[in-house]
């Protein structure tokens, strides 16, 4: 499906049907005098990637926790393969399991095993079987490279080893998209890249998402579109290619230029 | 002094002091730490709910009961739960209640109001992304309590617990006002009976300080291992 990031391939994609994220006009306020998310707008197709980035106090973070409404706002809506997301009859948990979501902090439960770690979700949510639960979860640390982790706590795992488990518990929902918030900044530099591989071959394997991220090289790599923010407003959203080849707004040129020289 | 310190009256008395006053003692400290944890985990959980009006009942409850004198309370309860118990089964005279289950209820009721804070604290105390993981998953209000901030709350928490339970087992002694048949009650009626309270005294509060003592030990211990597997 998805090879490349190549304008055709996302193009295609654009015209079919209807997308997995869709925003509009979305806005929201810490406080009255607050204002962390302007008027946002894109939406992202089947199969589609998007690497969302800017300067760090953005609304980077904000914005994809809109998405499974773990953070509210006040203006705008949000759609989730056309369910609307700020509605109050949406049944926000079955919304939220058809989305997986990857922390900066990994977010394993310490008190649980790995193999806990990626079942109970699929168990209270899912109501999977055991079995079915266990089969699942076995594959997809298969999958990340950490078959012989699944007895460990998230604690006895290094920080990539970590993140793994954890894009591999997202996955165990079969969700429709992934959310990655900064998914390797907090891991120590010769750690990045297993994180990093990973999902790119998610990517490659045609997974819709949405990933804030400043690694550019994966952006580069795998991204259908960049998404450039500053003070809580989207000020490009472009095909990578044209992010990289000549970013139109100066903020975004300064971003580029900063983030590129080291 | 102690020139005519008699032991043979301590000796006499073991079997009793402890079949039954340690006994009593015991089950009156576990149960109500028991009973306290549970119903201070509920009110730590109105507390932090934000749903009109559960904290502030919550909250009202706790400072409430924090700023009353636990012997008072002792006092009021067991003097008012038979008229409560007459008001509620419409009998004519107030019906007299077990004096362990008033004593239970009683410390129960107070100590969670303590055990609220150490649960409300130990909730606070998690990453907020462990709650924002467990809903990202799909997972429900009652389902990331119950199955994450909870066990670690509890876990994290669990020597400040124990510690608790500890100043309760001591706490209980206070019910000897009542002449019920606790520890100190019992050493105190002996001891009376023999006119030998002092060595009595001394005895009960060499076994106080001896348990108390070993078991804040434990829990030292069991604080350092699970610092380490965390
Ligand atoms: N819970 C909050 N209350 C108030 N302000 C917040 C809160 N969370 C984030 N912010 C502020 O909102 C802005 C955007 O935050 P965030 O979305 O985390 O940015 P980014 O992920 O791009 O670094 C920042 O200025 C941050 O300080
Ligand atoms: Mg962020």
């Amino acid at each position: 499906m998805n090879t490349a990031a190549t304008t055709p391939n996302s193009a295609a994609k654009q015209s079919s049907g209807v997308p997995v994220i869709e925003m509009i006009g979305v806005s929201k306020w810490y406080t009255p005098e607050f204002q962390v998310l302007d008027s946002c707008s894109t939406s992202v197709q089947k199969g589609e990637v998007v690497v969302v980035c800017g300067p760090s106090g953005s609304g980077k973070s904000t914005l994809i926790k809109c998405v499974n409404a773990l953070e509210p706002f006040q203006q705008g809506d949000i759609f989730v393969e056309g369910v609307k997301v700020n509605d109050r009859a949406t049944d926000l948990p079955k919304l939220r399991s058809r989305i997986g979501m990857v922390f900066q902090n990994f977010e394993l439960f310490p008190h649980l095993t790995i193999m806990e770690n990626l079942t109970l979700a699929q168990r209270k949510v899912l109501k999977r079987g055991k079995d079915e639960a266990d089969a699942k979860a076995r594959k997809l640390l298969q999958r990340v490279g950490l078959s012989d982790q699944a007895p460990k706590y998230p604690g006895q795992l290094s920080g990539g080893q970590q993140q793994r488990v954890a894009i591999a518990r997202a996955l165990a929902m079969d969700p429709v998209a992934m959310l990655f918030d900064e998914p390797t900044s907090a891991l120590d530099p010769e750690m990045v890249s297993e994180v990093l591989d990973v999902m790119v071959e998610l990517a490659r394997e045609g997974m819709t998402m949405m990933v804030v991220t400043h690694e550019m090289g994966f952006a580069r790599k795998v991204a259908d579109r960049v998404i450039f923010m500053d003070l809580g407003a989207i000020v490009e959203d472009v095909p990578t290619e044209d992010f990289f080849g000549s970013p139109r707004s100066e903020r975004a040129q300064l971003f580029l230029s900063k983030i590129l020289s080291h | 002094m102690f020139s005519n310190f008699d032991f043979q009256v301590i000796i006499d008395a073991l079997p009793y002091l402890f079949l039954e006053g340690m006994v009593f003692t015991l089950k009156l400290t576990l149960l109500a730490a028991l009973f306290g944890t549970i119903l201070g985990t509920i009110l730590a959980l109105m507390r932090l709910s934000g749903v009109w009006p559960l904290p502030q009942i919550a909250g009202t409850y706790v400072n409430f009961v924090r700023s009353l004198p636990l012997l008072l309370v002792i006092f009021w309860f067991f003097f008012l739960v038979p008229f409560i118990a007459q008001k509620i089964v419409g009998s004519p005279r107030p019906i007299p209640i077990d004096p362990f289950l008033t004593a239970l209820i009683t410390f129960s009721l107070f100590e969670a109001a303590y055990f609220s804070e150490i649960m409300r604290a130990g909730i606070q105390s998690l990453p907020k992304g462990q709650v924002a993981a467990g809903y990202a998953l799909g997972l429900s209000y009652p389902q990331v309590m119950r199955r994450i901030v909870l066990p670690q709350a509890f876990r994290n928490m669990l020597p400040v617990l124990l510690t608790q339970t500890i100043v309760l087992f001591q706490d209980t002694s206070l019910v000897y006002v009542l002449s019920l048949n606790d520890f100190l009650g019992i050493a105190g009626k002996i001891g009376q009976r023999d006119g030998r309270l002092t060595e009595m005294y001394l005895f009960v509060a060499l076994v106080y300080f001896l348990i108390s003592f070993a078991a804040s030990q434990a829990v030292r211990r069991l604080q350092v291992h699970t610092a380490i597997i965390r």
